[in-house]
């Protein structure tokens, strides 16, 4: 029987050598491991074996053979899948480039781009942030910043006024700090607050002015904060969000909202100087319209354009295209 | 402000090196924002003598100009202006000349014949705006020399400097100087001695009415006057910085001006009524012809300089009258100088809309003590021109008690350093202020700092803190970073606004910026209620309105899209909009409006279930009450408990037509102030079966009253815990249906959390949904 088991078994290696595809490999299987295979016959006989010897050794070639055949197979069936498998890949060859379909994403404005790129920066510096009315009362937008009526200053600013209670109350906020005034009178110290937020100019547009802008401010308001906790600061946000090669300065100033004041001027890898915004320590009269007291806290401000940011990061040469809402403009971006 | 170096240099010796004079002047808070150089001669301008003219019979505008620019050689020149003769001296640009308005002269050939240079009018050297033909220069100058150096000509270099509002005294040459000298170590050149006055006493007597108004007024008679030309230096001083010379008396007043930053005011003695000054309010309604040749109407809040005899001849501190003007016989002055009180004098340059020279120094805030050093430098300066220049006895300097005094202020150096995050001791301090003007007394461990009189912006210690630092230098106080206490980050509403703006960008829609303003109209067009806040003094009339929806700004985009040829667009606007309201402020809220253009009503309601999905908001939506402007059967309100939240469906014809848009828009509005103002539970976590689904397709036929979701929410309820999914994939109208009726399909994937569900399963479930449903007149297609 051993003879048969060997015989058999060589058989279906040497056809499984001779196969050509994997139906080949399948009939061999058929025909040896299937139900009236020829080692599947072999093993229903191993009852009329005589001795439990016999029945043991044939039992033995029997698996062997069966192992042996059963490898073979996989072998052989592995290596036609792989190569019929090559042969299907190859038929589905596609040029990716012929693409018709566009899934079509939506596209931010530049403008929140650059806000969220702004907030983001500070974020990462431990600010919050804070919001406010665009529509603002007198008081918030001027007397508690330190510029009550008739104060020379309030020329420095256009303001368009709004025809809301009694004349002259209501104006379009001309900056973000009136948001200052309501976080100090809402927020107890320690401060550390940017407000992003559109404002309004009554100044001709041209490419680069707006009547409608963004600015960002900064609020800081802790025990101890200096002129030089303020310089630190507008560095590291510099560095946190044009660049480590970039560095800043400041440059006295004025501002009736801040003492001391300076414009903060940001210099370029290049060594180009660019104006920035303006801060300055927040002025103790200010901290006194939040309900601070001046004499146990000090703080600074810092503010800018957010526009300006979008502009000069996509080369955009009119800040007025960027509220066309022309869909071949937000596409862009 | 323009700051002539040389000026500049008369007061203090600050060298030759412009731009670190440039430097410094900004490190002190004086920001130079350019350098100019004027004035000067411009390189390969020569003189030259006109030999003759000839004109070319095919050029109409330009003739030929033969010069010679003393080395014998005729030269040709094309030339537009035709005011030259035969022997005049010009200046000509030879090839190669940069223009100081940075053109470059060539031998541009015009028919063919080059051009040997450029003849120049006055203009285009930049010595003033004459361009009304060539400079002709004076007959004895020599050919073939720089123009300039033939007209004596000098180059003066201008710092234009940005003076901010505290600021005042740096309008005058002398402010800049003060901080320049400073910075520098150097001392500012002392005030001119006035000449000792002599007999006879003449003099300008002066009444001050409304003193508190006037609190000093000072005039001082000179005789000896000639009026005449100014010296040459002087006129050129004035130019470069952007004065016009006119004769040596108004020169002197307004180089005294410039130097000391002193308006004063010479009048013609003989013609001035009664000799002398009277200040008093003007009557309302009053009228005076001023020297611009206006005639001005003025209140009772305007301050006017009369003569003796009440007869006006100038508007305090703003502009002098036509009757008292210096003219070529005056022989005789009276020079006013005073101080005027500065809000009053700002409220009337506002009210006049006439802002001069002199008024912008005086609504700043002029020192009270520096009428002496420009009365005597005006002395000085005239005499030049007037050297029989007699200073009257019998000088006026009427005072009232409202004239300001210097503040003294308490510094503490501790409170110095505490704000500028640097020591500085009392010594420090006074070191650093007392050049420019402030004194200091020490006051135990602090300081008592009499401010100058020219510096009447400082009336605090903070003021003094800023002096400290801006003289110490900003970049020396080093760079420390203060560590934030308070947890950065984003709040719940600016969280969850971004994750909004996330999901609108990933449904494909474009975020638009629309103009917050609109034009009367722009809001009925829309469909929506008139009322809105007005803007008092809009930018360009009639665009005044505060939207109350930001529905016109995203309809007026799609239709400037729809003209480029790009229909269909998908736009988002994140926004404020401004209700009128009877609070303190508008009802200002945040919105959110969406648009597609070119789909209709569903697409928008897509959005709003993906978005209602998203940020966890439930809300009602109500096909009942018809949202104003949108398509009546093509919409609905979304109510959030009895509060309306928003509007969906599809923008009415009638409205897309007011706008230009042929497309249509579906729409989605929301009020994002509500929606975003609370956290949404976050979702709960629901078991995803392990045992196999099935499908059930079902199909209805539903009277169009019924709405798709009151049969969504019958199948739900019928079917259970085991449908998983709902989905509709087929609408169907018209023939094989009852009118008003339509087909809805629907896909049912069912599912047990517990077992593989049996055929059995699925038919109960089928005829429970159908029971349910007959109940709402729909009927189950076999």
């Amino acid at each position: 029987m051993i003879d048969q088991i060997l015989a058999a078994k060589d058989s279906a290696v040497a056809r499984l050598a001779a196969a050509t595809s994997s139906d080949d490999v399948r009939a061999v299987e058929l025909e040896v491991l299937g139900k009236k295979g020829s080692l599947t016959d072999l093993k229903a006989g191993l009852g009329k074996l005589a001795t439990i010897e016999e029945k043991k050794q044939a039992g033995r070639a029997l698996n062997e053979a069966t192992t042996e055949v059963s490898a073979a197979l996989a072998a052989r069936l592995g290596e036609f899948r792989r190569s019929e498998r090559a042969v299907q890949l190859e038929v589905e060859r596609l040029d990716l480039t012929e693409v018709t379909r566009k899934p079509g994403r939506g596209h931010a404005h530049v403008v929140t781009q650059a806000w969220q790129r702004l907030e983001d920066a500070f974020i990462g510096l431990g600010f919050q942030v804070a919001e406010g009315p665009e529509v603002e009362t007198d008081w918030y937008n001027f007397e508690a910043l330190n510029m009550p009526a008739n104060h020379p200053a309030r020329s420095m600013h256009d303001t368009f006024y709004v025809d809301h209670g009694a004349p002259g109350s209501t104006v379009l906020r001309t900056h973000t700090s009136p948001v200052q005034i309501r976080v100090m009178q809402t927020t107890p110290p320690p401060i550390y607050m940017v407000m992003p937020g559109r404002v309004f100019r009554n100044e001709t547009t041209d490419a680069t002015h707006l009547a409608v802008f963004h600015q960002i401010e900064g609020l800081v308001i802790d025990r101890g904060i200096t002129l030089a906790d303020l310089a630190g600061t507008i560095e590291s946000f510099t560095k946190a969000f044009f660049g480590e090669g970039f560095t800043s300065r400041l440059r006295p100033s004025y501002f009736p909202f801040t003492e001391p004041s300076a414009e903060f001027d940001i210099r370029t890898p290049k060594g180009n100087w660019l104006e920035l915004g303006g801060c300055g320590m927040v002025h103790p009269n200010v901290l006194r319209a939040g309900g601070i007291d001046p004499e146990e806290f000090s703080g600074f401000a810092f503010g800018f354009g957010i526009d300006r940011m979008a502009k000069e990061r996509h080369s955009i040469n009119d800040v007025r295209e960027m509220y066309t809402n022309d869909i071949r403009f937000l596409e862009q971006f | 402000m323009r700051i002539v170096h040389s000026m500049l240099h008369d007061l203090v010796a600050i060298g030759d090196d412009v731009d670190a004079i440039a430097d410094i002047i900004t490190n002190v808070g004086l920001a130079v924002e350019d350098v100019s150089r004027v004035g000067g001669t411009v390189d390969g301008v020569i003189t030259a003598r006109v030999l003759r003219t000839e004109r070319h019979p095919d050029a109409a505008k330009v003739h030929r100009v033969f010069v010679d620019n003393g080395d014998g050689v005729e030269r040709h020149v094309w030339c537009g202006a035709f005011n030259m003769q035969p022997g005049d001296i010009i200046p000509l640009a030879t090839p190669g000349t940069v223009m100081p308005d940075g053109r470059a002269i060539e031998p541009k050939p015009i028919l063919g014949i080059s051009s040997d240079g450029m003849l120049c009018s006055a203009r285009e050297l930049g010595l003033g705006d004459d361009h009304t033909g060539i400079l002709i220069l004076p007959a004895a100058t020599p050919l073939g020399v720089p123009y300039g150096e033939a007209l004596g000509m000098e180059e003066e270099v201008v710092y234009d400097i940005d003076v901010l509002r505290n600021r005042p005294d740096a309008y005058g040459h002398l402010g800049v100087a003060r901080d320049v000298a400073a910075k520098l170590g150097l001392s500012v050149a002392l005030a001119p001695v006035l000449p000792a006055p002599q007999a006879p006493t003449r003099t300008a007597t002066v009444e001050l009415v409304d003193g508190d108004r006037c609190p000093r007024f000072t005039s001082v008679v000179l005789s000896g006057v000639k009026v005449g030309p100014s010296p040459d230096w002087m006129a050129r001083r004035l130019t470069a910085a952007g004065m016009r010379p006119i004769n040596n008396v108004v020169d002197v007043s307004n180089y005294v001006m410039l130097e000391t930053n002193q308006p004063n005011h010479a009048y013609d003695f003989d013609t001035l009524g009664g000799g002398g000054f009277r200040v008093r309010l003007a009557r309302e309604g009053e009228t005076m012809i001023t020297l611009d040749d206006t005639e001005r109407t003025l209140t009772a809040d305007d301050l006017l300089i009369c003569d003796a005899t009440d007869r006006p001849i100038g508007i305090a501190g703003i502009m002098g009258g036509q009757n008292t003007e210096i003219s070529d016989s005056t022989t005789v002055i009276a020079l006013e100088t005073a101080w005027f009180e500065p809000a009053a004098i700002m409220r009337s340059v506002v009210r006049m809309g006439l802002r001069t020279e002199a008024s912008a120094r005086f609504e700043r805030g002029m020192d009270t003590h520096g009428i002496d050093r420009s009365t005597a430098r005006f002395v000085e300066l005239l005499s030049l021109t007037c050297p029989d220049l007699v200073v009257h006895d019998g000088a006026v300097d009427a005072r009232t008690p409202q004239l300001p005094v210097p503040a003294v202020l308490r510094v503490r150096p501790a409170r110095v350093g505490a704000l500028l995050g640097a020591a500085f001791t009392a010594e420090q301090i006074r070191a650093l202020i007392e050049p420019i003007g402030f004194l200091c007394t020490p006051a135990g461990e602090d300081l008592d700092v009499t401010v100058p009189t020219w510096r009447p912006d400082c009336t605090g210690e903070i003021d003094i803190v800023e002096e400290v630092a801006r003289l110490f230098g900003y970049d020396l106080l080093g760079k420390t970073v203060p560590k934030s206490t308070v947890p950065g980050g984003l709040s719940g509403v600016q969280q969850r606004r971004r994750r909004l703006r996330d999901v609108l960008l990933g449904l494909g829609l474009s975020e638009a910026m629309p103009h917050p303003f609109l034009t009367a109209g722009e809001l009925e067009k829309a469909g929506l209620p008139a009322d809105s806040v007005r803007l008092v003094n809009p930018l360009v009339v009639g665009d005044d309105l505060l939207r109350t929806s930001l529905r016109p700004g995203l309809l007026k985009a799609v239709a400037f899209n729809e003209s480029h040829r790009r229909s269909a667009v998908s736009l988002f606007e994140i926004g404020h909009v401004y209700p009128p309201s009877t609070d303190v402020l508008p009802a200002e809220y945040e919105a959110l409006g969406v648009v597609i253009a070119g789909a209709d009503a569903p697409a928008a309601v897509a959005v709003w279930r993906e978005l209602a999905t998203a940020m966890g908001w439930g809300a009602r939506l109500d096909q009942g009450t018809v949202p104003a402007g949108l398509h009546p059967a093509r919409s609905a309100t979304l109510s959030l408990g009895k509060d309306a939240i928003g509007v969906v469906g599809e923008v009415h014809p009638d409205v897309a037509e007011a706008f230009d848009v042929t497309e249509r828009v579906a729409i989605l509005e929301l009020n994002l102030s509500v929606l975003l103002a609370n956290e949404p539970k976050p979702a709960a976590w629901k078991p995803t079966s392990r045992f196999p689904s099935s499908d059930l397709d079902l199909a209805f036929v539903l009277p169009e009253s019924v709405t798709a979701e009151k049969l969504d929410k019958a199948i739900r309820q019928a079917a259970g815990n085991l449908l998983v999914e709902l989905t509709l994939f087929d609408v169907y109208r018209g023939t094989g249906l009852p009118e008003t009726t339509r087909s809805l399909a629907y896909r049912l994937r069912l599912q047990s959390l517990e077992r593989t569900l049996t055929d059995d399963d699925v038919a109960q479930l089928r005829a429970k949904i159908e029971a349910a449903t007959k109940k709402m007149g729909a009927v189950l297609r076999s």
